[in-house]
């Protein structure tokens, strides 16, 4: 009797934890299915996280509502970066649909897995590296934003030391960092850089803890590449300033967010849905596949910013100006002379830094403070 | 440098609450592995009370109660149908988890005043030690006043000797006609309730809004605390601040350019919890019956 009570109990823990652990899949039917296109998202998290797949939702909805009965679209939320990773995005390939989105970093290896096992399935993978004739990927030119904030606070700082809270020390942060630290430099010399890296990309007291440890150590204007409203939260306690991350998150702190990058991956989902219907899906020729993937940023409205606020209005007007000049491509970030932070010079003036420079960032450029760990 | 210090000690009081109430329930024999599902729970309990009734107060009542409803699950698994705790704890967190994303699906996006600091009258002016002691909010007094309470029930009153029995050996305990069921219910309500004021905590003073799974394994950390204090009250205080100081340390090393890798500072607090569980068994303790002798064990009553 008392093992069949054990079992059972067992039993019932176990429903509990897989029935709120399993991902939910959402399929919007149309009446016209013959000319209708099948469309394939994979979530790492639900919309609910307010963030990085929030934004990818939207997305989503973007291409809803451009392609109407013409797409039919899935969505697979909750799901872990590993096995399960690939069961999905195979379920997702037998099922018919025709181009899948996977869209988080650590799905790169399960979607190459699947990409070979269906040659006639279309894939596009976030935020990648790694392609075949029929896997693509797409990212955001997220820097071209953190060069707007480096000039905002470079306008705003009182005390000339910013904050910066970064997750791990791999390009795409170090590429932000000193993205910041040349918009940074373009206003304000006497201002420095002072990186701080939480190890983690959620973990909302550890990324608090990190932003008083440098308001503590004279701070006043601080930047996050980590995925919580924390830091804001701490900014506005102390009435100091600070961007948002990923969407808009002015409601959590009205008085201290200046403005936030948003991710709009909407025109990139459009484009390539497009390109698929009109038979012009390619992922380029080169051996690297490099030349048909998509990496927008300002001028392709991939990255946008929320409103400037909490500034007076000449700093609102030069940032304005600055996210022009860089969507027009008058202005290059990393435009040569390039010297780092020990003085050794990384590109010579007159040159500009292409692509691959930009991911084999190991360095900080003159403006950030201290060494990159490891 | 008392901001950092009174960071430091920000940052340490969830674990210090979760800690003092696992304590409690370890004490009496009851290996309850859902900490940081009952700290979920106390979260979001907590966030979501006080964005519907407004009152930051009402928050610190919905987070001991919800703490109380995920250790009353877990009471009737391990106590009463005499599961294994161990692997119904683990379901719990896993459970809670999902349950308090679920819950609090509504409540992403919000945001929620913080709970207001106490000032006693006059210490709080002395210089450093008022701002350290004397200016905090509610639950921070809450949390020192738990482990001297705790202290004092253990080693001096009689309900606390009987529990400490019930959790070393409880078929004696039985047999001189205690009730274990209904004592080891308590001990994991109370250990519960203080786990979700410990996640409760952390909407309401350090990061005022909720998203899901916030306290990022902090329960596992009161766990490991419980045992590093060697099941010692006081000693969860020292556990507590060593984890808060040393991930603080990590942050100012980082910006002072300290010459430690940030990865070897945060190692430190699990080496000292080896070190003190090495110290427990080993030949250089004189107090051999300092972990709970039924820890873990379910109680089938016989007759």
């Amino acid at each position: 009797m008392k093992k069949i009570l054990i079992l059972i109990s067992i039993i019932i823990v176990g429903v509990l934890a897989y029935l709120f652990n399993e991902n939910k899949t959402v399929t919007k039917v149309s009446s016209d299915i013959s000319t209708s296109t099948k469309v394939g998202f994979v979530y790492l998290t639900t919309p609910g996280d307010h963030g990085w797949t929030y934004a990818h939702e939207l997305g989503k909805q973007q291409v809803e509502n451009h392609f109407g009965k013409k797409v039919i679209t899935t969505v697979v939320e909750n799901v872990p970066e590993g096995p399960d990773a690939i069961r999905v995005i195979r379920e997702l390939a037998q099922q018919g649909n025709e181009i899948i989105f996977t869209t988080s970093f650590g799905y790169m290896e399960p979607t190459l897995k699947v990409a070979k096992e269906f040659p006639n399935v279309k894939f596009e993978h976030m935020t990648g590296y790694k392609r075949t004739p029929n896997l693509a990927t797409g990212n955001i030119r997220f820097y071209e934003g953190r060069y707007v904030q480096g000039v905002v606070a470079g306008l705003m700082t009182k005390t000339n030391k910013i904050g910066y809270i970064g997750a791990y020390p791999i390009s795409e942060v170090i590429m932000g960092i000193n993205a910041f630290a040349q918009g940074l430099k373009s206003v304000n010399d006497k201002a420095s850089i002072s990186v701080v890296w939480a190890n983690t990309w959620y973990d909302p007291v550890k990324e608090a803890d990190a932003a008083k440890v440098h308001i503590a150590e004279g701070a006043d204007i601080l930047a996050q590449h980590t995925d919580s409203p924390a830091v804001l939260q701490i900014a506005e306690k102390n009435k100091i300033f600070g961007f948002g991350q990923s969407t808009d998150m002015s409601a959590f702190a009205p008085k201290a967010q200046l403005f936030a990058s948003v991710n709009n991956w909407g025109p990139y989902y459009i484009e390539k849905i497009e390109a698929l219907r009109n038979g012009q899906w390619n992922t380029g020729e080169a051996p690297d596949h490099w030349t048909g993937n998509k990496w927008g940023g300002f001028s392709t409205e991939m990255l946008q910013l929320s409103e400037f606020k909490n500034m007076p209005d000449e700093v609102v007007k030069k940032a304005e100006e600055v996210m022009n000049e860089i969507k027009s491509g008058k202005l290059k970030i990393f435009a040569g002379p390039l010297i780092d932070n020990n003085g050794k010079e990384i590109l010579p003036a007159g040159k500009v830094m292409d692509d691959g420079g930009l991911w084999g960032m190991n360095y900080y450029l003159q403006g950030v403070d201290g060494k990159i760990p490891g | 440098m008392d901001a950092l210090i009174l960071t430091i000690i920000a940052t340490s009081i969830p674990l210090l609450l979760a800690a003092s109430g696992e304590l409690i329930a370890e004490k009496s024999g009851v290996l309850n592995l859902g900490v940081e599902g009952m700290m979920l729970s106390g979260a979001v309990g907590a966030f979501g009370a006080v964005l519907w009734l407004g009152n930051p107060y009402f928050g610190i009542i919905a987070g001991a109660i919800s703490g109380i409803l995920m250790a009353s699950v877990f009471s009737i698994f391990t106590i009463n149908l005499m599961t294994n705790q161990v692997a119904t704890g683990l379901g719990l967190t896993i459970f809670a988890t999902g349950f308090s994303g679920l819950a609090g699906a509504p409540l992403v996006g919000k945001t929620i005043p913080y709970l207001p600091k106490i000032e006693i009258y006059l210490l709080s002016d002395i210089p450093l030690i008022g701002n350290i002691f004397f200016k905090q909010d509610l639950l921070a007094y809450i949390s020192i006043l738990l482990i001297i309470l705790i202290t004092i029930f253990l080693n001096s009153t009689k309900p606390g000797i009987v529990l400490r029995a019930v959790g070393d050996n409880h078929n004696n305990a039985h047999s001189i006609g205690y009730p274990i069921k209904k004592i080891r219910w308590l001990a994991t309500c109370f250990g519960g309730m203080c786990a979700g004021l410990g996640g409760a905590y952390i909407p309401l003073i350090l990061t005022p809004h909720w998203s899901e799974g916030m306290t990022s394994g902090r329960g596992w950390i009161a766990i490991a605390l419980v045992v590093f204090a060697s099941w010692i009250p006081w000693r969860i205080i020292v556990g507590a601040l060593l984890f808060g100081g040393i991930t603080i340390a990590q942050f100012v090393g980082q910006t002072r350019g300290w010459p430690i890798p940030s990865q070897i500072l945060s190692m430190m607090p699990y080496i000292a919890t080896i070190i003190a569980l090495t110290m427990i068994s080993g030949r250089f303790s004189k107090n051999k019956s300092i972990v709970p002798a039924s820890l873990g064990k379910p109680f089938v009553d016989v007759t």
